[in-house]
């Protein structure tokens, strides 16, 4: 009887030791990466973007990757504790989607010198801690072109979450492509304090609107600014994510971010163990950033313009923070023949010539 | 009507205490259901929602750490609640605290001082019981509402957090970003046990609930207070000072969720956020009274909420169950409450007369 207890005791610990031996070795053949994201994937916006990257990675590297996400991480304590989570559940490669992860994330990696880590939006990198962005500025350029000549008012309206350089970029650099093809062009900014909020949105560009906008633009998540433009009968660009069917009338086109070929390298990196941490900020060039389809009712002339400076912007020739542009008291900040450099990008704290209003301080 | 609803003539004691337990229950049973619906294996579900969060000791300092805002939070309330004085504005004193600490904090970001944390508690406790008292002072002079005051406060306080963050507390070499510079270490609650995040503060908040206790279950102003809650009228015969209640009754939600915000930022955060709380302070009010407004329970149900955010995330990460998954739970919880309240107070009966006149 105690022979027989200790017989079934053995093969039971050899079963387990041959489970656990099963698992070493499909684990190290794949590599486990983990997302965090800062709200539900939702169909559109800055998550579903950051969603679709991971879909498409997933489809170009096969059965080589495994991915989880975690959606709806408030900043802060919580995320530490996701992000954690992730590195000790054996996931190699974390990609953190938030600005404010950026902290969080590097408290985890130094309690996980072997995992590797990618923070989108942020500036501080480490060892193991990589940081990437898009040049989101580039796409805004361009729709400032089609807002430009689309609009009758000669007022653009923009929806805009916090003051920080990232969106402060993104309104100088609407402005100066609507002013390049429309001299008189004022941009009007709303801020509504929050990345995510339809209810706030809406009522911005209703403001907006009623102040005689007829093209509205935003840097929030939401689909609400495309669908208040379609209820208005105004047009509206979209960010983010292609938000045509929200708005048929209303959307001329969008500004789109695209981070499946980013992660399918990064990921490629760790495999090959060629993986060093960078600041990837990527543009046009490396498709990082692509306008939605246009609308039928953009005029021809106006998409061969776009299209022109798109490859302009590829080839160097075009930059849009092209001097000379100046502040709104009319002094120049960038010169004739110059542009500004990244550090000075990554620092803007200014509205260009155009843009009505102040910054909040 | 077949079925009337009547009065019970004597709610039972027993039943009060029960009731919290029979919610759980009932809220699990439902769980189960939905966990079915979702097609998980529910024991599979089950342990990855609410024992794989803590299966080691990080997961257990994880759920101190969440939980102990709340229960600091909840036994402050559950003071002016006990004397029916509704504090809703939780969440913008735990803000005016984490303002008013953090600025110390700040301030002193070069000195290593032993002084600076006590200091970051006190001037915190003060800034909660100064927001407190706005509605405490409208409430004695004006008869103002306080559940109107206070929940409107909670907006005025977290926006003026974010505006001091996206200025003059703003990190001078953060790009612009809206976040304050990490605190020194001095400034930081130690951590106490190797390879967790749980810290002193979280004894802090022991310390708070038992003092809860004491002054509701034992002390003679906690008396007052409940007999205020029982019969406002009563109380004032027997010569209770009604507004000293309301004082006393704000001011400690106020302190405790001023605690808990400078807590937060010398705990886990350790720097100023535009948000520095995941709405501690409207989760707390739930927590006050599935603990039945009893210190205990409030340790108790304080455990239970910050287990069932806990397993949101472990329910994410090994079952792909969708992270609305704890905002159901917790909406069970407190729905099955008012239902057990409900019928304790209440009884259905069906209607005699009425079937026999059919």
């Amino acid at each position: 009887m105690a022979i027989g207890r200790k017989n079934v005791l053995s093969v039971f610990v050899v079963l387990l030791c041959v489970a656990g031996l099963s698992l070493t070795a499909s684990a190290a053949d794949k590599l486990k990466i983990g997302f965090v994201y800062i709200s539900p994937i939702g169909d559109a916006g800055w998550t579903y973007q950051h969603d679709l990257g991971r879909l498409a990675m997933e489809k170009n590297l096969g059965d080589k990757v495994e991915t989880k996400y975690i959606e709806n991480v408030p900043e802060g304590p919580e995320a530490e504790r996701v992000i954690r989570d992730l590195a000790k559940s054996g996931y190699d490669l974390i990609f953190t989607t938030s600005f404010g992860y950026m902290n969080p994330t590097l408290k985890v990696d130094k309690m996980f010198p072997k995992k590797r880590f990618e923070h989108s939006t942020g500036y501080k990198t480490a060892k193991n801690v990589g940081t990437y962005m898009c040049r989101f500025y580039e796409g805004r350029y361009l729709t400032g072109i089609v807002a430009g000549k689309m609009t009758e008012s000669n007022t653009l309206g923009y929806v805009a979450a916090f003051p920080i350089p990232e969106v402060i970029r993104g309104i100088n650099a609407f402005t100066l492509g609507a002013k390049s093809v429309n001299p008189d062009i004022k941009v009007k900014v709303i801020w509504v304090n929050s990345w995510f909020d339809p209810g706030k949105e809406r009522e911005a560009s209703e403001a907006l609107i009623a102040q005689g906008a007829d093209v509205i633009t935003h840097h929030t998540d939401s689909t609400a600014p495309t669908l208040t433009a379609e209820e208005k009968g105004v047009y509206a660009i979209a960010y983010h994510s292609d938000m045509s069917k929200y708005g048929p009338k209303a959307h001329l086109t969008a500004a789109t971010h695209v981070y499946g070929d980013f992660y399918t390298r990064t990921a490629q990196a760790v495999l090959d163990n060629t993986w060093k941490p960078e600041q990837v900020w990527s543009g046009i060039k490396e498709g990082s950033i692509e306008l939605a389809p246009m609308n039928p009712v953009v005029p021809a002339d106006v998409v061969a313009l776009v299209e022109k400076t798109r490859k302009g912007i590829i080839d160097g020739s075009v930059h849009p923070f092209q001097g000379p542009i100046k502040d709104q008291s009319g002094k120049i900040v960038v010169e004739a023949g110059k542009t500004l450099s990244d550090k000075e990008l990554l620092g803007m704290g200014y509205y260009v010539e155009g843009v009505l209003g102040k910054i909040p301080k | 009507m077949v079925v009337k609803i009547e009065p019970r003539p004597e709610p039972s004691k027993v039943m009060q205490y029960l009731s919290p337990l029979i919610a759980a229950v009932l809220m699990l049973i439902s769980g189960l259901i939905i966990f079915s619906l979702l097609g998980k294996n529910p024991a599979e579900a089950f342990h990855a929602f609410f024992v794989e969060p803590v299966n080691d000791l990080y997961g257990i300092g994880e759920l101190l750490i969440k939980a102990s805002p709340l229960m600091l939070i909840g036994t402050g309330l559950a003071v002016g609640f006990r004397a029916s004085i509704w504090n809703i504005g939780a969440e913008g004193q735990l803000a005016v605290g984490a303002i008013f600490g953090g600025y110390f904090a700040i301030i002193f970001n070069d000195s290593n001082g032993l002084f600076i944390l006590p200091l970051m508690i006190a001037v915190g406790a003060v800034g909660g019981m100064l927001w407190a008292s706005i509605p405490a002072l409208l409430k004695t002079v004006f008869n103002a509402n306080e559940i109107l005051v206070t929940l409107m406060l909670n907006y005025v306080a977290v926006l003026l957090l974010a505006l001091l963050v996206h200025g003059p507390l703003r990190d001078p070499n953060g790009y612009g970003f809206p976040q304050s510079v990490l605190f020194g270490d001095a400034a930081i609650l130690p951590v106490l046990v190797e390879g967790t995040r749980l810290h002193l503060g979280v004894f802090l908040a022991f310390g708070g609930v038992i003092a809860g206790w004491v002054f509701l279950q034992k002390s003679f102003t906690g008396y007052q207070m409940r007999v205020a809650g029982l019969a406002q009228k009563a109380a004032t015969y027997a010569g209770f000072k009604y507004k000293k209640l309301i004082w006393i009754g704000l001011l400690t939600g106020g302190l405790t969720a001023g605690i808990a915000g400078v807590l937060e930022i010398a705990g886990p955060i350790g720097q100023l956020l535009p948000s520095v709380s995941p709405g501690y302070g409207y989760a707390a009010i739930i927590v006050a009274f599935v603990g039945r407004l009893h210190p205990g329970g409030i340790f108790l149900s304080s455990l239970l909420m910050a287990l069932l955010y806990l397993g949101g995330e472990s329910g994410q990460m090994n079952l792909d169950l969708p992270s609305a998954v704890t905002g159901i739970f917790q909406g069970l919880l407190l729905f099955y409450l008012l239902a057990a309240d409900f019928l304790i107070h209440y009884r259905m009966r069906l209607n005699r007369s009425r079937l026999e006149v059919n």
